[in-house]
């Protein structure tokens, strides 16, 4: 019966060391700092190992608190991929289609708040496999915003894990990977939706040119 | 592995130095920087640890003989080859070609190593892994900067792996008179290369004036150069007890170790400017990445190796 916490424990240091050896990940943390806070991640998109190198840069104490958002008609195809997303990552899984869903998933993530947790987010709703940098924000994040106004909003930009980890592709390349975190943002009283998504999507990515810029 | 007698001193005579370095440093900071603020004492305390790391890893591997060397070498070809790779240009199309280059062709050359397939392993790389990775990535038919992609990749090969498995291929090595000693080769390289950089970095900084390359590398200066080149053939001259060599040719292989060294040091910091970074990576604190570590080594390696086999070396 206490299998679990103990193989789910075992398979997060696998996972953990796996992505150090592959990446050599680093967290920089530039405008805000690793603190025991509530908050919401909101990271680009490029590859299914993205919230996993989020994950394996937080510290520890940190890490136990933040569940990443998932969708879950892709963590609840196989048992081993439910145990990882359920047991290691304690994921938020969602219904992505609007049609069958039961639960909201904007309640989904308010009550993760409301519980203490901090989340891990990808507002570009599906993987960036293109020469875009940063694909248009869905709602999603100016929903919750509007739902937990209070919480700090913190832009997160994962580099070059797409060439590590390309999709489609089954073996990665190891390459060195960067997390930066940049100063968070939160929703202004009247903020309309499309300025609101517009500010977080800039905020995005100006972290990724202060990663290119010399 | 029975380390020689030989390897023992040596290894005194490192800790010594790395105990005097510590306490210098410790006083340094006691005087000067109580508060440890000061960018340039604490890089210089970061660097001194991360030197007591290396001397220790590089001391454990070479305990375990060539199981050990070997490993800690190939380790280190992968987080060279990491760094490199991260850098340059690349594609989807070369995934596969990366891959092999990763998986397969490092793996294969120290496991060529480890065998002691000399006919195998020089050509390994320059010959098979130069042909087939370019097929490799020719199959997925993206042409675009498709001679950049292959170059740049078969030249991070040749940096990180061919030219750093040369190190623990010094073990392979027959030398008459010199049986089971050929560990102090990779220790005596090691020593005089190491110190070579420390003793330029010294000399510049006492007495450098003219610049060498002043748009590439402002701070290697001649007197910099000459300073650590002599000085580092004078300690390879003094260690001629634990090789193969007479005094005066442990004089002369000792400056030609330290001056590709210092070439090694110059080529590298030519790519960094080219691809717009100060450091390789960020893994050892104080020195950047494994690849700001190892140039001047990767350098030297294949030449001592040569001038040892053609000379001295019986097979």
């Amino acid at each position: 019966m206490n299998a679990r916490p103990f193989l789910a424990g075992l398979m997060a240091m696998a996972i953990e060391l796996t992505a150090r050896l592959i990446t050599a990940v680093r967290g920089v943390w530039d405008g805000i700092e690793p603190v025991p806070e509530k908050r919401v991640y909101f990271a680009n998109h490029t590859s299914n190992g993205d919230f996993v190198l989020i994950w394996t840069v937080l510290p520890p104490h940190l890490r136990k608190r933040t569940r990443p958002v998932a969708a879950a008609d892709y963590w609840l195809t196989s048992k081993l991929r439910a145990f990882i997303g359920r047991a290691v990552f304690n994921a938020v899984l969602i219904d992505r289609n609007p049609e069958t869903r039961t639960d909201d998933p904007v309640t989904q993530m308010a009550v993760a708040l409301d519980e203490g947790q901090s989340l891990i987010l990808f507002p570009e709703g599906t993987r960036n496999t293109g020469d875009t940098p940063l694909l248009p924000f869905k709602s999603g994040l100016f929903h919750l915003a509007r739902a937990r106004p209070d919480i700090d909003l913190v832009p997160v930009w994962i580099e070059n894990l797409n060439r590590v980890m390309p999709k489609g592709e089954v073996i990665p390349i190891p390459l060195i990977c960067t997390v930066r975190f940049g100063a968070p943002l939160r929703i202004a009283a009247d903020e309309a939706k499309d300025a609101f998504l517009a500010r977080s999507h800039a905020a995005l990515l100006a972290l990724d040119e202060r990663e290119a810029a010399p | 592995m029975t380390a020689p007698v030989e390897f023992a001193l040596l290894m005194l005579g490192v800790l010594g130095v790395l105990v005097l370095a510590s306490g210098v440093a410790a006083l340094l900071r006691a005087r000067v920087d109580p508060g440890g603020t000061d960018p340039v004492i604490e890089n210089l305390v970061a660097r001194i640890k991360a030197w007591w790391a290396m001397a220790a890893l590089l001391a454990i591997a070479m305990l375990f003989g060539r199981a050990g060397v070997v490993t800690l070498f190939g380790l280190l070809s992968f987080a060279a080859m990491r760094e490199f790779l991260t850098l340059t240009a690349k594609s989807r199309a070369d995934h596969h070609a990366l891959a092999t280059a990763f998986f397969i062709v490092l793996p294969m050359q120290y496991y060529l190593i480890w065998i002691d397939w000399y006919g195998l392993y020089s050509i390994f790389i320059p010959v098979y892994a130069f042909l087939f990775l370019p097929i490799i990535s020719a199959l997925r038919s993206d042409t675009q900067g498709f001679l950049t992609r292959v170059s740049e990749t078969q030249w991070g090969l040749m940096i990180c792996v061919f030219a750093a498995s040369h190190v623990p291929a010094l073990l392979t090595l027959q030398i008459p008179g010199y049986e089971d000693k050929s560990i102090l080769l990779i220790a005596f390289l090691v020593v005089v290369v190491q110190s070579s950089d420390v003793l330029q970095y010294v000399f510049g900084k006492l007495f450098g004036r003219h610049k060498i390359a002043p748009l590439l590398s402002p701070s290697k200066t001649w007197e910099g150069f000459l300073g650590g080149v002599f000085s580092a053939s004078l300690l390879g001259a003094a260690l001629w007890w634990m090789t193969p060599f007479a005094i005066w040719q442990a004089f002369v292989i000792s400056g030609v170790i330290a001056i590709m060294g210092f070439f090694g040091g110059l080529v590298m910091s030519a790519i960094k400017r080219d691809k717009g970074v100060k450091d390789w990576g960020h893994l050892i604190a104080g020195h950047g990445g494994f690849i700001d570590r190892l140039d001047s080594v990767v350098f030297s390696a294949p030449i001592f190796f040569h001038i040892v086999r053609y000379f001295w070396s019986s097979v």
